[in-house]
């Protein structure tokens, strides 16, 4: 089975995020790292490879040049090859964008099954995984809170917005997991020295056919402001008579 | 008037997903709603009836098996279709599961952008545009599309429209191919959580976290949301630990919630915990450590045992309602 694990670099939600006054991610302002919950569909991969060590797993990632740390830890984690698609182009690539990219990259690769995370914490937006299932021309399972894997079909719980459905597909496939899935391992000092040896794949535009993106006709920022921070009001120590303190703030404020 | 195509969302359990009248009241800003439902022949009679109720002016219902047997196949070719017929100049869905992957399969079939996440949308000289909250709230941005129909997931909750009189109805035949589609094999709604408000919108939130310590002890924030009719939320830590589903997390990659009042008990203040409340207009917190930086923003913070705060609050509270205050 060739698994591809979509990996996506992002600003640590650590950090101080900051957007640029264009209304992008501001890369510099705060640290980078490969995204929580594409390291758990890279678990989710590592999963079936600790079974079946013929499993093949490829990490992919759109992303700027920077974006080879995230697949250097994918990588030291047990990913066994990388694929990087970078070209100053696809600075500013909105949704539909990356998923072509990432469509384009996976095309011809023979892959089983692409595994991707439910959202990315800088966008939030949640729709790429679908859309390069729908441009592969595969079957999308998602957000799912389990997977499993039997043979030429794959099986899982599908987080749905009032309760959970149970779904099957034949493979190749396209899956996006939740945060139910298992939390991601750390990479260990043997994975970290044959992670420099491991092979990784760099595809810009023209390689990928995608020299003719035409980033302006897509979602474009129109204005950004910043919300004014938040400040620390009173605070109490509670003496025994919080309680009735906190009920004549509330009051006071008409919030009950 | 242009057109505004709305995904019609059905739940579990038959009836339209609570989003849908808030969906059709912001069409009903940008244009003429048409809502758009795929459904098994024969079963949508009821669903049509209350999209009138909603406001919707249009219903657009495209028959077909693949509704309840396959995720989104049915949904999408609707609503590919419709666009045929309506040329509408925006198609909005919620940011569900089931609206995503309709926006995002649609968006990637018809080559249109998408608007993700919109907490509001506008029309302004003709020209759709967005508004999303970034990074928790920190930012507000506006965006539109450069060229084409917009596709948009829609993050916020509100009212539906007013009622329209009776739907104009078209109901259509559609045969969908759905080799490349997920089968559904079996369907588990969650069990309906009481009465609390839902957490997008209710006006009063309370969240517990790890400092609860166990599930059994998780119910005095149950309490304490049931009498001041607040929505239940809880921390990453405290839904990891079992407390309570998952459905109730709250933050960056829970729900974002912005009520009149938060109140965070045994919740340190996570930076992605902050990402999910920070907007809310009042923020009361009780945290016996005075260092925990969920101080940094709260306008009330109480230092003490949630242990002994709670009850004293639980009987204060019952008091008054007692005393008809
Ligand atoms: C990518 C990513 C996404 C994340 N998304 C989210 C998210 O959406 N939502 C979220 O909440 N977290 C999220 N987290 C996790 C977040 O970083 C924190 O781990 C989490 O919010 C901590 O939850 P907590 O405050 O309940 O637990 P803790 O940090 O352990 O805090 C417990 C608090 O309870 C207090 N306490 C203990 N006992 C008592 C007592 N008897 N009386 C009063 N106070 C007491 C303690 O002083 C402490 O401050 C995310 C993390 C990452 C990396
Ligand atoms: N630039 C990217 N490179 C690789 N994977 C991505 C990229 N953008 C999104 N993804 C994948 O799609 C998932 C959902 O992202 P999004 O739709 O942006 O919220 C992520 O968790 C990743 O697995």
């Amino acid at each position: 089975m060739k698994i591809a694990v979509l990996i996506k670099q992002v600003p640590d939600t650590w950090d101080d995020r900051k957007l640029t006054s264009g209304g992008c991610v501001d890369r510099a302002a705060s640290e980078r790292v490969a995204d929580e919950i594409t390291e758990r569909a890279l678990e989710t991969a590592l999963r079936q490879k600790d079974a079946d060590k013929s499993v093949e797993i490829v990490a992919v990632t759109m992303g700027p040049g920077s974006a080879t740390e995230a697949l250097r830890k994918a990588l030291s984690m047990g990913a066994d090859s990388a694929m990087h698609l970078v070209d100053d182009g696809f600075a500013g690539a909105d949704a539909l964008t990356t998923a072509r990219v990432l469509a384009s990259g996976l095309t011809g690769a023979d892959f089983d099954v692409v595994i991707a995370g439910n959202e990315s914490t800088d966008g939030r937006g949640g729709v790429v995984p679908a859309m390069v299932a729908e441009l592969l021309g595969v079957p999308f399972l998602g957000p799912l809170n389990s997977a499993h894997f039997t043979g030429a079909s794959v099986t899982g719980e599908r987080q749905s917005a009032d309760g959970t459905q149970a779904l099957v597909a034949q493979l190749p496939a396209v899956i996006s997991v939740t945060e139910r899935a298992p939390e991601a391992r750390f990479p260990k000092f043997k994975g970290i020295m044959t992670a420099k040896r491991k092979p990784v794949a760099v595809c810009d535009a023209a390689s990928l056919r995608m020299a003719d993106i035409r980033n302006a006709d897509g979602n474009v920022v129109l204005a950004s402001r910043k919300r004014p921070a938040r400040t620390a009001g009173r605070k109490i120590v509670d003496d025994g008579n919080a309680a009735s303190q906190l009920i004549a703030y509330l009051s006071a404020e008409n919030l009950i | 008037m242009s057109n505004i195509v709305v995904n019609v969302e059905v739940a579990a359990t038959g009836a339209l997903r609570s989003t849908t009248g808030h969906l059709l009241q912001l069409a009903t800003r940008l244009g003429e709603p048409v809502a758009v439902l795929a459904a098994p022949a024969g079963t949508s009679d009821e669903l049509v009836a209350q999209l009138g109720k909603l406001g919707a002016p249009t219903v657009f219902v495209a028959e077909t098996p693949t509704a309840t047997s396959h995720v989104a196949a049915g949904a999408v070719a609707a609503l590919a279709e419709a666009m045929k017929r309506y040329a509408p100049r925006a198609v909005l869905a919620s940011n569900s599961a089931d609206g995503r992957e309709a926006i995002g399969r649609l968006a990637a079939r018809t080559g249109n952008p998408v608007l993700l996440e919109a907490i509001d949308v506008k029309n302004v000289e003709g020209r759709i545009t967005a508004t999303h909250s970034v990074y928790g709230g920190t930012y507000t941005t506006e965006s539109g599309v450069g060229s084409g129909i917009a596709m948009m997931t829609v993050a916020s909750s509100g009212e539906p429209a007013p009622a329209a009189a009776a739907p104009q109805v078209e109901v259509i035949q559609l045969d969908v191919d759905a080799h490349a589609a997920a089968t559904i094999t079996a369907t588990h709604a969650a069990p309906s959580s009481s009465d609390r408000p839902e957490l997008p919108s209710a006006k009063i939130v309370v969240s517990g976290g790890r400092g609860l310590g166990s599930k059994e002890n998780f119910a005095l924030v149950e309490q304490l949301a049931d009498s001041l009719g607040a929505g239940l939320g809880a921390s990453r830590a405290a839904v990891d630990a079992g407390y309570v589903p998952q459905s109730h997390q709250v933050g960056q990659t829970g729900i974002s919630v912005s009520p009149d009042l938060y109140l965070a008990v045994g919740i340190s203040g996570a930076i992605q915990h902050r990402a999910g409340m920070q907007t809310a207009k009042r923020i009361v917190a009780i945290n016996e450590d005075e260092d925990a930086p969920i101080f940094d923003i709260t306008d009330f913070g109480i230092v003490g045992d949630l242990f002994t705060i709670l009850p004293q609050l639980q009987s204060a509270l019952e008091a008054r309602a007692g005393a008809g205050v």
